[in-house]
């Protein structure tokens, strides 16, 4: 890339011929502030907050939408910039409701902390207030749009991102509302739930169904067992919530769990493991029967949604293995309760997840046995983390504790299900060994490691060349089912996963994120991979206990029952 | 099991007016920057954008629902639901206004029973907002359909409205 000189506050400074005026300033160490602007999504230069002075230019420019030229002479600290970010901000604080004291977002605002930088003090306007109703028919993901701010992130990510098409702007002028078709409840849409707009949204405006006060609820009535699974992909991002960084923090998350009062602290990576040999042989049983392939992981409820809504032709592809998170349910409530003693309705499962949709997930009609459900209560990694702060635990202070048994033992190969190519990684470490019979000892499957889009390889096995996809973000995996459509998608095997990154990029993870965030939780999952005696699935001593003395065997008939799903054709515009 | 759509998919409403748009999706589907001529074709077609209609444009030029719902909720001219056979347009230009146009409007709505921007329950007529229609000369001014009826006065309200049927 050609680089050119530009004079950014009398500072010459050698830029990339096609950077914006944004990352110049960046690159000179210059903060604009920013509130449309998102790394990873179109920029749109919608709220005008991140306005400066260009010389020659005789309006303020919105600096992440304006591309240098050599030479170009920009201000961005004049008091005619000044004036105008603070007007702007104000003119959005008029028409917001000030309830930041109670918001979800309280202290994790990006409009709470744009109107204290850019020094405003006072609200000079007042006026006319929309008034909206807030939308809570999703069992994932809270509408509130009189804290809508119109800032487009969430309708960038939701159309560019996921393909979903769900929120679009509606109306005009002061009427503009950011909705679903008609201002219907995204419950009665064809929403996938994934939560990205919960992550990009600067404001209150969206967030994740908050569900903190049942589990609260549950755990101080002395009648139930509650037990808790925590997603891989949690350990590797809570840690942020506190303000630490993104490592591995698997023994102060059991810690802290206990010390929320759960009865046992269980690992959703015990029947992630469960999932891989199930997953494994229902692969193999396709490809020596005749089945239909490529086969689908189901691990990602979004996703489901998505096939279900968009390629419901296609529904015969996705595997039919329940997800990790409700196995655990229902084997909570089967293999667990039979060895505690306990009866189904006794026991009170709660999980820990990066994701807003498996809240959806755990309230399908399919994931309940005689009425009792699976899993009762989901919460998200930032929900956790309010927990963690109204029962004041400082979290980074927390000894390493270790999960319960048996269904808190397990192998690398579940850890790496939170990142994107983790459960093919995991499904090919566990099939190629029993399709050789042999010891597998290259056990790391680079090609479909990482945050590329879609990834593709061919394996050689046992003389059979096995080809795989995997796509992560709904986006690409649009792309791979209209091949698939087509009829040009010669794979065996593909793993798709809702969100950009796998579970680690979660619609229910801590915020913010970008693509160094998602790296660093990537980067830690696969060392927590590393740091675990055990790499591959179908060496899990818990899960062999499981079979011997429950299951039987891969497939078999009580895996039918409790491990085993079937999806739902639905309309492409709406619920049914 | 899975060859065509579920249940509740789809079903367009037994009317040759789909049959036509069927005929202009095919026209308009393929073209750059056709939305606006296939939606006001369609309004054309129905009187309104019906639902379903939307559904099937979002389906043929392979966009989001939303995508097409944004579009016709942003331009005035574009309604989502059936008006009337006659849309009457009282101006509340500022010469009109100074003429009375609101005693002329207040007529209107007390003969039809309706608010502005609302549609009689026998689909008969519809008054629809307008700021000023550039007939000054004429005020207080309406027009119906095409028709301009000048220098009114309330008296004269209920004969010209009898005479759309």
């Amino acid at each position: 890339m050609d680089m050119i000189t530009v004079k950014i506050d009398g500072k010459d400074i050698q830029v990339p011929a096609d950077a914006t005026v944004l990352t110049a300033a960046q690159m000179a160490g210059i903060d604009i502030p920013t509130l449309c602007y998102y790394p990873g999504l179109r920029p749109e230069g919608a709220c005008r907050v991140c306005a400066v002075e260009v010389e020659g230019v005789k309006s303020l420019v919105a600096s992440c939408v304006y591309p240098v030229t050599p030479g170009a002479v920009i201000h961005t600290n004049t008091p005619r910039v000044r004036n105008a970010r603070r007007t702007i901000v104000e003119l959005m604080l008029a028409n917001h409701p000030n309830s930041c004291l109670t918001c979800e977002r309280n202290n994790n605002c990006e409009l709470q902390q744009i109107a204290f930088k850019v020094g405003v003090r006072k609200v000079s306007f007042s006026g006319e207030r929309r008034e909206w109703l807030k939308d809570e028919t999703s069992p994932s993901v809270v509408r509130d749009p009189e804290k809508c701010i119109l800032c487009g992130r969430c309708v960038k990510v939701c159309n560019d991102i996921q393909s979903a098409g769900i929120l679009n702007y509606n109306n005009r002028g002061f009427d503009t509302l950011v909705a679903p078709v008609l201002n219907r409840g995204l419950g009665s849409t064809s929403c996938v739930a994934c939560g990205q707009c919960s992550v990009v949204c600067p404001v209150g405006a969206i967030t994740e169904k908050n569900d903190v006060d049942e589990v609260w609820r549950a755990l101080s009535d002395p009648k139930l067992h509650v037990v808790v699974q925590t997603a891989p992909a949690v350990r590797v991002a809570i840690g942020e919530e506190f303000g630490l960084t993104s490592s591995v923090e698997t023994g102060k998350l059991v810690a802290g769990l206990r010390r929320l009062g759960f009865d046992r602290v269980f690992d959703t990576d015990f029947t992630a493991d469960l999932t891989i040999i199930e997953e494994a042989h229902e692969l193999l049983h396709r490809i020596q029967n005749g089945g239909t392939l490529p086969m689908i992981t189901s691990c990602s409820p979004g996703w489901i949604k998505f096939l279900e809504h968009n390629y419901p032709a296609l529904l015969p592809h996705l595997s039919t293995c329940k997800s990790p998170q409700q196995m655990f349910g229902a084997l909570a409530k089967s293999y667990y309760a039979d060895k505690m003693g306990l009866k189904p309705e006794e026991i009170y499962v709660v999980s820990i997840m990066p994701c807003t949709a498996k809240k959806y997930e755990a309230k399908r009609p399919e994931m309940s046995r005689d009425g009792i459900v699976d899993v009762d209560a989901v919460l998200t990694t930032r929900e956790l983390g309010r927990m963690f702060e109204e029962a004041g635990i400082d979290f980074a202070k927390l000894p390493d504790e270790e999960f319960d048994e048996p269904m808190g033992i397990s192998t690398g190969a579940a850890v790496i299900f939170g990142a994107s190519g983790g459960v093919m990684e995991a499904a090919l470490r566990t099939a190629v060994e029993v399709i050789t019979g042999k010891e597998l000892h290259d056990i790391e499957f680079a090609q479909v490691r990482g945050l590329e889009g879609i990834k593709e390889a061919t394996l050689d096995v046992a003389g059979q060349k096995v080809k795989v996809a995997v796509a992560n973000g709904l986006a690409n995996a649009r792309k791979l089912m209209d091949l698939l459509a087509a009829g040009q998608a010669d794979y065996h095997f593909i793993e798709i996963m809702s969100c950009p990154g796998g579970c680690i990029g979660g619609g229910g993870q801590p915020l913010p994120v970008d693509m160094e965030v998602r790296l660093a939780r990537m980067k830690a999952i696969y060392q927590a991979d590393r740091d675990l005696p055990l790499r591959k699935s179908h060496e899990n001593p818990a899960v062999k206990e499981l079979y011997k003395t429950f299951l039987g065997k891969p497939l078999g008939h009580k895996s039918h029952e409790l491990l085993h799903t079937s999806y739902t054709c639905r309309p492409l515009f709406k619920e049914c | 099991m899975f060859e065509g759509a579920c249940a509740c998919a789809q079903q367009l409403p037994n009317n040759g007016d789909y049959d036509r748009l069927a005929e202009l999706l095919n026209k308009y589907k393929q073209q750059k920057g056709a939305l606006i001529p296939m939606l006001q074709e369609t309004q054309k077609l129905f009187g309104y954008l019906p639902e379903p209609a939307m559904e099937q444009i979002a389906r043929a030029f392979a966009v989001p629902l939303g995508h097409i719902y944004g579009v016709a909720t942003f331009y005035a001219q574009f309604y989502l639901e059936p008006r009337g056979r006659h849309v009457i347009r009282v101006c509340q230009g500022t010469a009109c206004h100074v003429r009375g146009s609101s005693k002329i409007l207040d007529r209107v709505k007390q003969e039809l029973g309706i608010n502005a921007g609302e549609t009689t329950k026998d689909f008969r007529y519809t008054i629809e907002p307008v700021a000023c229609i550039g007939a000054c000369g004429l005020a207080p001014v309406m027009m119906i359909n095409e028709n301009t009826h000048g220098r009114l006065t309330p008296e004269m309200m209920s004969k010209i409205l009898l005479k759309y049927e």
